[in-house]
């Protein structure tokens, strides 16, 4: 069983920052991160407590399956947060999750954006929920809102409280004003039909200009979150297990619950589909599974690491997979997706899947009543969206050799829209290289075919291959195109995906020439004539 | 009234003052603090019902047999209604006919409501349909306009407008070209969905809350579908969540269900379409089918032009008429056709009956005009600016081809201020050097103008009401016909009343608009809101203030030429008033504080027997020039800088005009960009989410994105000489369509115009690009 507890020095660590840490694990030492709040090991659907705004809510019957957006609406008659889709696509339901956060042994709350619309009401136990209610409430509008009214940031006003919360979110991360591109980065979720952004990017330019804000919380706040976080319960409805043991206790007791760790996808069925879920298992606070560790020569991942986790823990480590997050669904999605959800989803368009196949990763996966074992992810993948796990199984975490980081390693996304898309074609490419031939090859893709995929065959044509070689990479080409065999649909038509999954080929092999390959996708781009 | 109110305290700062008119939305406040109402926010009454309908799930079928039983059995469900449980008339189509509140016999479309459900909540309501039985005969579905074109299957007649023998002249050109474009259509994705509320009255009607851009029209359909007088009806509309077309006629629905619910229960009843039935079961923009034929001579300059505008209409008429009309008037965009032989076709379709979206059929065909000014630049090897230019009305060639003579002629002017001012030729040059150096990305840059047409085209919709009350504190209430949807139409007539009052904006408040205030309004379209409903607002502020000074000039005893109303105070002569205490003394001598206005937009008509005219008041103008960088391995893009010269009149709110004209420049660019509406081959739409039809975000705007006004009053006697707004910025974003494919004919050297899909997805500029390289290589070998 792959639990390693935070020691003190550990702890450290983590508050150093992960620069630091990922420092120490470049030099080859041991590291372990845990990116784990506090939390208690279960409580229920039935019984929910946090606190909204200034004040501290007990409920004691709510369904597993409420969004926090509904319970706002039609419970507290909070309404300013606005439903736009129900799907996490649109962000008027934006409002802030803050969590406790131990940096050097003080405590104090970070938060964090979130899709009320798709999250499950008891994710907020043990949270402040900070709604636009709360912004502006002792008089004086908050500098995101005052801002947005200087700067003419509205026009209808249905999406503008979502805009107001993911900005007030950006100020309150910040000392000082921010950049275009975070303050674009910090609204990528938020979707405005009327003013065509231009002045809520400006609004959030200057909102650091503006007389400081409070803070969030008030002391009330922190005692009473601390109140809640070391209280305890344990029965039936939402399950929030703390370790892997409680985990498997719950799945015994509750064999029908469905697995729940960012729900973005999950809660689709309850908005959407107006399905009924009455237990559900939310693994995001099970220890083992937020882990970040060397473990010899392998890099585990643990598979309720949130998207903004991998973000900021892997920065240094990995920034081509960083890179790739920033166009992975929105800061919304990010705070609240999982890597492990991304991967058992099985869905043929996640953007993990390829980049781990390109990774040679493994998968460990847990049940209840087996103990863990470890699959390739090249095996893990059965048809659409069929997977080797069994009811009752779940991923632990993903692993791979952290040599492979120190290939020539490259991802393409190509979507519709630059922001918060699905892709078309992922690609995923890894080329090793010694004394000028390739030595080893992973060439990986999503969007192809009915489950992420590796093109085999191109990869073995590639191996031994000369790295300057434009015959060996128009063979692998030619091989990736007849190879695949996409659909069309409403994002793209076969015969494109086909194209582009050869081109991301000869991008990358571009690129690994040193041909300058703008890539426009990514902010910072700006090349005027 | 015994005792009179204390004066309502205002500020000294005199924001009326046309330099100083820059003033914050009515609203702004209220929508960052979330105090802003919308209909979904309305507290709930304790004993509401919520509606869900249940869809036909095929695009042409007769319904055999409706087994109900399930659904009325299912928890929550208060009633269950058909089409004939409907008291009044089940058509509720704003002009012609055929739009069904909910299905007879026969579905017509893939989500037509055939059934209706009442319950205590709306997943309750939801989940109920899902357990219907119903029998269909499927039948074949007519999907693909062209197929209906060559069937001469349309919902309405065809109509032609012709000027000179464009045959003749066709045949005589020196050059021609043939264009066969398909333009995909646009959801309008406001950010609040389809929405209403009904509350039965005492009386046996009912109050509809709306989210609709047509109160009127909402109330006269109310009645119709409850057989009741238009009085027992009131509707309500405080403001939308935006609409863009989308909630003139097709909001009318909601209302009308929600109303033979409460009706029916005698309970306070709530309809709202969840996001995905909106994008299902609401019409969009129309796809378009152009087929264009086009002579011109050595000089770029065109001869002739026959065109077709075939748009797909769905299954029923709603407004396609006029939006089809609305294409054929601007397929000259802002260039001289001297012959022309223009003709509009309105497909039927088994899918969702389209509806009006901001431009209204005109960026339909005025894309394809656009792209033809770029085919003959490429034919001819010039810049497609100077095609343009030498194609623009002038003084002198000035008649469009439906007859109206365009009046104010400003075209080469502004287009030429936008040239220096975007440093149009300097950039082009360095384009070319850059797309020289760089083999895997390549630039693109295009200047585009908009000429559009103000007015509705139907006559009797150019008019308009207001209402205007001064209380006895000096407050001021305005109402009028028009609806607010975030375009600040309540905050223009704000500015306008107090302008026109002489006081502070402080004191002025707008209501919601209300039918049973201002009544027959017309719905709030065509950019005519301000035009209309400030004209009304004024005509109600001169009532009222000729009495006022009337009486002034009687109780004080001054010639009438020495008095005066500004700054917040009456002037007699150089002593001065507070407006408060005037208001007091006026109410105490009995004279009326308050007023109707009305007004008729003049001077307009046109003749569809002749297809000659003049169906417009005036003309918006502008131009945008925006640039592009494309990635020519994948057909990725980003757009790097746009510049914009709009033409608003004398701005009534610079503030407001320019979020107007951002905000439409970015809803017309992602129309031709990432937005893509797609059917699959059984009529069912496919792209039905936010998941997968993706409008921009403030990423894909560029961070040097220049917006100005011209500085140009209406020649025409339009309130304060100001300028319609709403719609003309949004065929700006054709100028990004334009570079795109600038971009992917720069792989060309220019030589050849590649086609390029509407919107331009990445896909479509790759094939684009892909079009370009073969034509180079079949040049070279």
């Amino acid at each position: 069983m792959p639990i390693f507890p935070v020691n003190q020095e550990k702890r450290k660590l983590y508050a150093m920052g992960h620069s630091t840490a990922l420092k120490t694990c470049l030099n080859g030492q041991d590291f372990a991160v845990f990116c784990h709040h506090y939390s208690n090991p279960y409580f229920r659907g039935g019984f929910v407590q946090f606190v909204l705004n200034e004040k501290c809510v007990n409920e004691t019957c709510l369904p597993a399956d409420l969004t926090l957006l509904r319970y706002l609406r039609e419970h507290q008659h909070h309404c300013a947060t606005k439903e736009g889709c129900a799907s996490g696509d649109c962000g008027a339901c934006t409002v802030l999750l803050g969590s406790l956060h131990d940096h050097d042994g003080t405590i104090s709350i970070v938060y964090q954006s979130v899709n009320t619309c798709i999250t499950p009401v008891a994710v907020a136990h043990g949270k402040h929920v900070v709604t636009l209610e709360h912004l502006g409430s002792k008089g004086a509008l908050h500098p995101a809102q005052q801002a947005m009214v200087d700067y003419h940031g509205s026009q209808c006003g249905f999406c503008t409280p979502g805009f107001v919360m993911s900005l007030a979110g950006l100020y309150h991360s910040l000392e000082t004003k921010a950049d275009r591109n975070t303050v674009c980065q910090s609204i990528s979720g938020n979707l405005c039909r009327c003013t065509g952004y231009r002045p809520i990017v400006d609004a959030g330019l200057a909102m650091h200009s503006y007389p400081k804000a409070d803070k969030l919380y008030t002391n009330y706040t922190l005692s009473t979150l601390k109140n809640i976080s070391s209280s305890e319960q344990s029965t039936k409805g939402y399950w929030q297990p703390a370790s892997l043991t409680a985990l498997n206790t719950a799945l015994r007791i509750q064999p029908g619950a469905k697995l729940i760790a960012g729900g973005t996808d999950l809660v689709l069925e309850v908005t959407q589909s107006y399905q009924s879920f009455n237990a559900l298992i939310d693994v995001s606070n099970v220890k083992e599974m937020k882990l970040i560790e060397k473990r010899g020569d392998m890099l585990v991942l643990g598979a309720a690491l949130t998207y903004s986790e991998l973000e900021t823990e892997l920065e240094s480590l990995f920034p081509e997979l960083c890179k790739l997050l920033l166009r992975l669904g929105s800061p919304q999605i990010r705070h609240r997706g999982t890597l492990g959800g991304n991967i058992g989803n099985a869905s043929p368009i996640g953007d993990m899947p390829p980049i781990l196949l390109s990774m040679d990763a493994e998968v460990e996966i847990g049940a209840s009543n087996s103990e863990p074992r470890t699959v390739k992810l090249n095996d893990f993948y059965l048809d659409y969206k069929k997977t080797v796990l069994k009811t009752n199984d779940y991923i632990i975490s993903i692993r791979f050799p952290l040599q492979n980081l120190k290939d020539f390693h490259r991802f393409y996304k190509i979507s519709k829209r630059v922001e918060d898309d699905i892709s078309s074609v992922m690609g995923a490419i890894r080329l090793r290289t010694a004394k000028g031939k390739i030595t080893e090859v992973r060439i990986a893709f999503g969007g192809v075919a009915a489950t992420p995929v590796r093109v085999v065959n191109a990869e073995n044509a590639l191996t031994g291959e000369n790295i300057h070689s434009r015959t060996a990479i128009d063979k692998a080409i030619k091989l990736v195109r007849a190879e695949l065999k996409p659909l069309s649909d409403v994002r793209a038509s076969a015969e494109y995906r086909r194209e582009m999954a050869g081109n991301i080929v000869l991008k990358c092999w571009l690129e690994m020439q040193g041909e300058d390959i703008t890539d426009l996708t990514y902010e910072g781009f700006v090349h005027y004539a | 009234m015994r005792k009179l109110a204390t004066n309502m305290p205002t500020k000294i700062a005199d924001k009326n003052h046309p330099t100083n008119n820059r003033i914050a939305h009515e609203s702004a406040v209220k929508h960052v603090t979330g105090r802003a109402q919308y209909i979904d926010d309305i507290p709930e009454w304790p004993n509401q019902l919520h509606v869900a309908t249940g869809q036909s799930i095929y695009a042409h079928a007769n319904i055999v047999s409706i087994d109900l039983d399930d659904v009325r059995n299912a928890e929550g469900v208060v009633d269950v209604i058909l089409q004939k449980d409907i008291p009044g008339c089940a058509d509720i189509s704003p002009v012609f006919e055929g739009d069904l509140l909910l299905a007879g016999n026969k579905t017509h479309y893939i989500g037509q409501p055939v059934f209706a459900v009442a319950a205590t909540s709306l997943e309750a309501a939801k989940r109920a349909v899902k357990r219907v039985k119903i029998k269909y005969e499927e039948l074949p579905p007519l999907l693909n306009p062209l197929e209906a074109l060559r069937q001469q299957d349309f919902v309405l007649p065809t109509h032609q407008i012709v000027k000179g023998d464009a045959e003749k002249a066709l045949a005589a050109s020196r050059h021609r070209l043939n264009v066969d474009m398909h333009i995909r259509g646009q959801e309008h994705f406001y950010l609040e969905g389809q929405i209403s509320a009904a509350v039965p009255t005492e009386d046996g009607g009912v109050h509809v809350f709306a989210s609709s851009q047509h109160p009127a029209e909402v109330q006269k359909l109310v009645a119709a579908v409850l057989n009741l007088p238009i009085n027992y009806v009131h509707a309500e509309v405080r403001r939308m969540g935006g609409a863009f077309g989308g909630k003139e006629s097709q909001a009318a629905a909601l209302s009308c269900m929600a109303a033979v619910f409460a009706h029916r229960t005698k309970r306070p009843v709530k309809y709202r379409m969840p996001r995905q039935d909106d994008m299902v079961q609401t019409g969009k923009r129309h796809d378009f089918y152009n087929h264009y034929e086009v002579g011109f001579d050595n000089e770029g300059i065109i001869q002739s032009a026959i065109i077709s505008l075939a748009g797909m209409c769905g299954c029923t008429a709603d407004l396609s008429d006029g939006i089809v009309d609305r294409a054929m008037f601007h397929a000259d965009n802002a260039y001289y056709l001297k012959n022309a032989k223009i003709t509009g076709y309105r497909c039927r379709t088994n899918t969702v009956s389209n509806t009006a979206f901001r431009g209204f059929g005109g960026p339909k065909s005025m894309l394809t005009t656009e792209a033809v000014m770029d085919d003959i630049a490429r034919k001819l090897r010039k810049d497609p600016l100077d095609i343009r230019k030498i194609n623009l009305y002038s003084d002198t060639q000035n008649e469009t081809p439906y007859g109206q003579i365009i009046e104010q002629n400003i075209f080469l002017e502004l287009i030429e201020k936008l040239e220096d001012s975007s440093r149009y030729r300097e950039r082009r040059k360095a384009l070319g050097i850059f797309n020289n150096e760089h083999k895997w990305i390549k630039k693109g840059l295009a200047l585009t103008p908009v000429k559009f047409g103000i007015s509705f085209t139907s006559k009797h919709l150019n008019q308009a009401g207001a209402l205007i009350h001064i209380y006895t504190d000096g407050s001021i209430h305005v109402n009028h016909g028009g609806t607010e949807m975030g375009q600040g139409l309540y905050t223009k007539v704000s500015q306008i009343v107090a302008r026109a009052l002489g006081v502070n904006i402080e004191r002025v408040m707008s209501s919601a608009t209300r039918t049973d205030k201002v009544p027959n309004a017309s719905p709030t379209a065509a950019s005519a809101g301000t035009d209309m409903n400030g004209m009304a607002a004024l005509d109600a502020v001169n009532n009222i203030k000729q009495g006022l000074i009337k009486f002034a000039a009687s109780h004080y005893n001054v010639e009438k030429k020495y008095i005066s109303i500004h700054s917040d105070k009456l002037w007699l002569g150089k002593e001065a008033i507070n407006f408060s205490e005037f208001i007091k003394l006026a109410y105490m001598n009995r004279i009326p504080l308050w007023s109707s206005g009305f007004y008729r937009t003049p001077k307009i008509g046109y003749d569809r027997k002749s297809g000659k005219g003049k169906p417009f008041y005036y003309f918006a103008n502008g131009a945008a020039v925006s640039e592009v960088v494309v990635d020519v391995l994948t057909g990725e893009y980003r757009t790097t800088q746009v510049d914009i010269l709009q033409d608003v009149g004398n701005s009534l709110n610079p503030a407001v005009d320019i979020g107007q004209i951002e905000g439409g420049f970015v809803q017309g660019m992602g129309w031709l960009t990432t937005e893509e509406l797609m059917w699959d081959n059984k009529g069912k739409i496919m792209s039905n989410s936010p998941a997968n039809y993706k409008i921009p975000t403030s990423a894909d705007i560029p961070e040097k994105f220049n917006v100005a006004l011209f500085d140009r009053a209406n020649n025409e006697e339009t309130v304060y000489l100001s300028k319609a707004v709403g719609e003309p910025p949004l065929m700006l974003g054709i100028s990004v369509w334009c570079a795109l494919r600038d971009a992917c004919s720069s792989i060309a050297n220019y030589a050849f115009s590649p086609p390029l899909g509407a919107p331009a997805t990445p896909e479509q500029v790759y094939l684009a690009i892909k079009s370009a390289q073969n034509y180079m290589q079949e040049a070279a070998g």
